[in-house]
């Protein structure tokens, strides 16, 4: 199963889970980024980081390296 | 401006909110700019408090900073939840709270609001950016959603004051009728658990605290729990825990699952949105200004502007308050007689007074560009196409335009950190903007590389080294910050999350408020203590007055006529000075970076502001204060010899020069950005810091050019 940083641009699909028991992860679940969720990944900035998705409905700002951490499944 | 008064009588409630929602337009809009900024130690967080009069009730607010969660994981974040919970010694529980919600991001947005409802008090929700919500074919039905939660819903729009009388209605109605919210529903065996820890807080429990307790996964709360009422609650939280897992039940994760499902149930019969997905404003105008292209081209032409505005703008604005202070100088010359009282007023005071206030322009435009671009939702792009740069140094791209404007001038670009909400970052941030070339440097490396590096070297050449100068800022404060960031400000910061809010109009009384408080806080805080720097700056170069001899200066300056024979006794005075004495004994530490004591008098009076070091050049080198014609301090400079002595070698060469620009480069000579920093910060510690880590850099830095330049030039 793919991890979010590694999905293509434009790309739509469900979150599956998140990795790790730390804040980390528990600040993404704050912010929506829960497992069941439908995301979309809508752009990159210009050196590939961090990424923009959308989920809940909004707009979130995350680094490749958090988004490491979001298992998905691509539709 | 009305006091805060009769507390004992008045409402108590606390404003909560995420980010984005408009929530201190809605302070400022209901306490119309009558608040102030409560002081909790050790915080860096500012917590505003203001009240409002409705229908003869007062009604107090505390502003909460914006926050999505209520789950504290640093001392800011801790004190957030203690004056909502009324754990905090300085402040009284709040009677309600009022939780603003974005109703285009409802769902979002509620989760905050779940964890208000477990506080115990009562809570009224206010949901804004309906119009937003409306236009991307979102319904609300109001009255259903306050039916289920059976609290107080009212839409509103701040700015444009709709909705404001509801909602005082409801905060008023709420002193007779309490309206409590439902709890949101969590699994028995969590609930369970969640009564254990609840039965050990006491008095101080509420459902949320005792949740707060069980899901976190550092321990932070808990610890200081434990500390600060003096409880026994960790071992009881790890059995819950421990059990809690052996039933299956994934801790990290069940606090949000469990709420984001409440959520979508309650919300789901109140709201209905357009089936099909259709392309907003929003993300057609993001597909060009976050575009690797177009996003970055659109980006750098944003922030020419901005930097245009900063220099062009400000230019003129900054010469007329020069020019009135000079007005005022020149009257109160004329109306007070010579001597102590004035000197004290004109060159010690007036320039005090004229240091704080030069600075508004810049701040105005600054703030009034940031403000801007922050309420119509740029500003969120902007961090986000520079994010990649400036997390190489450790930071995150909302460092960068606090930074840029730092090129402008230190003290609105340390402002302008305020943006900037994690603890670490902001700090860095302010500890490496004032190694950022300011426009204060300006005057010095102009007047050096004129005087010594342009006459007999090619057209180009004073214009790279202009270039270089700016590029010891533009290369030290991204190292600076990374050696911060992995020392003293080491440790994992909250993850770079950031929400890229809907573009929309921005308010003019959201910006105007924002650049009014910035200049008002920064007049009244930083203000005070650069004038006072100034005064004191005025006495050490002033006292004493009276040589050892007997004679008196001023007195003399005053009895002669002849213009060279005030500049020379001008010159012993301030040789004779506190402050020139001490910069004669300190020539054994300044002559390694080729200078002379007369260079290291000029550069300690330069601390309240560099720029004041031309000025004082002019004196220690025998031109009088008020050297109207920079040329011929210029060429004073070019012949000047080693301790004024016509044997000795010329004080100034190329190295020595360039000693002197590197040092100006890299010091914190600069009062102002100083008690900024002290503002922000809100301790001496850091501003202290700043001065030594910049001086001791810079005293480095200059005597490696000096030594390395007189091997080579």
């Amino acid at each position: 199963m793919p991890t979010l940083d590694q999905v293509a641009i434009g790309c739509k699909g469900i979150i599956s889970s998140i990795i790790g028991e730390d804040a980390t992860a528990q600040r993404l679940m704050e912010m929506g980024v829960i497992e069941g969720e439908p995301f979309e990944l809508i752009a990159s900035a210009p050196m590939g980081d961090p990424l923009e998705i959308k989920v809940q409905g909004y707009r979130l700002s995350i680094r490749k390296s958090e988004a490491a951490l979001v298992l998905v499944q691509v539709s | 401006m009305n006091e805060i008064t009769a507390p004992s009588k008045s409402f108590r409630i606390a404003l909560l909110g995420n980010p984005n929602t408009g929530k201190t337009t809605l302070f400022n809009v209901l306490t119309g700019l009558n608040h102030r900024v409560g002081n909790y130690p050790g915080v860096t967080v500012e917590i505003k408090k203001g009240s409002f009069v409705h229908q003869s009730n007062a009604i107090e607010i505390l502003d909460i900073p914006g926050t999505y969660s209520l789950a504290p994981r640093s001392p800011d974040e801790l004190l957030s939840v203690e004056l909502v919970l009324g754990l905090n010694p300085l402040e009284k529980v709040p009677d309600a709270l009022l939780v603003i919600a974005d109703a285009s991001n409802l769902e979002r947005n509620l989760y905050l609001a779940t964890q208000a409802f477990e506080t115990g008090l009562p809570v009224i929700l206010a949901l804004s950016m309906v119009d937003l919500a409306t236009a991307s074919g979102v319904k609300i039905n109001f009255n259903l959603l306050s039916e289920k939660l059976g609290i107080p819903v009212v839409a509103i729009h701040a700015s444009k004051r709709k909705g404001l009388d509801e909602l005082k209605n409801a905060i008023v109605a709420l002193q007779t009728e309490k309206r409590m919210p439902p709890e949101p529903v969590f699994s028995k065996d969590v609930v369970r658990c969640r009564a254990k820890i609840l039965s050990l807080l006491g008095d101080k429990g509420s459902l949320f605290l005792a949740g707060r307790l069980l899901f976190e996964t550092d321990g932070f709360l808990a610890q200081q729990l434990e500390q600060k009422l003096s409880l026994s609650l960790i071992p009881a939280i790890l059995e819950c825990r421990t059990e809690l897992k052996t039933l299956g039940i994934n801790l990290v994760s069940i606090e949000a699952k469990s709420r984001y499902a409440w959520i979508r149930e309650l919300v789901q019969p109140c709201i209905s949105k357009p089936e099909s997905k259709v392309t907003g404003f929003t993300d057609r105008v993001d597909r060009i200004l976050t575009h690797k292209v177009f996003g970055m081209f659109f980006f750098f032409l944003i922030m020419f502007s901005m930097f245009t505005a900063l220099f062009v703008l400000a230019k003129p604005l900054m010469e007329w308050i020069g020019e009135g202070k000079n007005l005022v100088g020149q009257g109160l010359e004329n109306v007070l007689p010579d001597g102590m009282l004035r000197s004290l007023l004109v060159d010690g005071l007036l320039e005090g007074v004229g240091g704080v206030v030069v600075f508004l322009p810049q701040i105005v435009i600054l703030f009034g560009f940031l403000s801007v671009l922050e309420d119509c939702g740029y500003m969120a792009r902007a961090a986000f196409l520079m994010d990649r740069v400036m997390a190489k140094c450790g930071l995150s791209g909302k460092s960068f335009i606090p930074l840029l404007s730092s090129v402008a001038c230190a003290v609105p670009g340390v402002l302008a950190t305020r943006v900037i909400e994690d603890k670490r970052d902001r700090l860095a941030t302010i500890l490496v903007a004032p190694l950022m070339s300011c426009s204060a440097r300006l005057p010095v490396y102009v007047l050096f590389i004129g005087a010594f590096l342009t006459e007999g070297y090619g057209w180009w050449f004073p214009g790279i080294v202009l270039f270089l100068m700016y590029g010891i800022g533009f290369v030290t404060a991204p190292l600076a910050a990374m050696l911060f960031k992995s020392t003293i400000l080491k440790g994992k910061g909250a993850p770079f999350l950031m929400e890229l809010p809907v573009y929309k109009t921005p308010s003019f009384s959201v910006v105007f408020a924002r650049v009014y408080e910035a200049s008002v806080s920064f007049l009244k805080r930083a203000g005070t203590l650069i004038a006072a720097t100034m005064v004191l700056i005025w006495a050490v170069l002033y006292f004493p007055y009276v040589s050892s001899t007997g004679e008196n200066y001023p007195e003399r300056i005053a009895a002669t006529e002849n213009k060279a024979e005030q500049d020379a006794l001008l010159l012993e005075w301030k040789k004779n000075s506190f402050l020139g004495r001490v910069g004669q004994s300190i020539e054994p530490v300044v002559k390694p970076l080729g200078w002379d004591w007369r260079i290291g008098v000029a550069t300690l009076a330069s601390f309240p502001a560099r720029e004041v070091v031309v000025g004082t050049l002019s004196i220690v080198f025998g031109l009088g204060k008020d050297a109207q014609d920079e040329q011929q301090l210029l060429e004073i400079l070019q012949k000047a010899r080693w301790n004024d002595d016509p044997d000795q070698p010329l004080l100034f060469n190329v190295p020595s020069a360039l000693s002197l620009m590197v040092f100006f480069a890299l010091c914190c000579q600069c009062g102002s950005t100083l008690m900024v920093i002290r503002q922000e910060t809100g301790t001496w510690f850091w501003p202290a810091f700043t001065f030594i880590y910049m001086t001791s850099l810079a005293y480095l830095a200059a005597m490696l050019t000096f030594q390395v330049g007189i091997l080579f030039l």
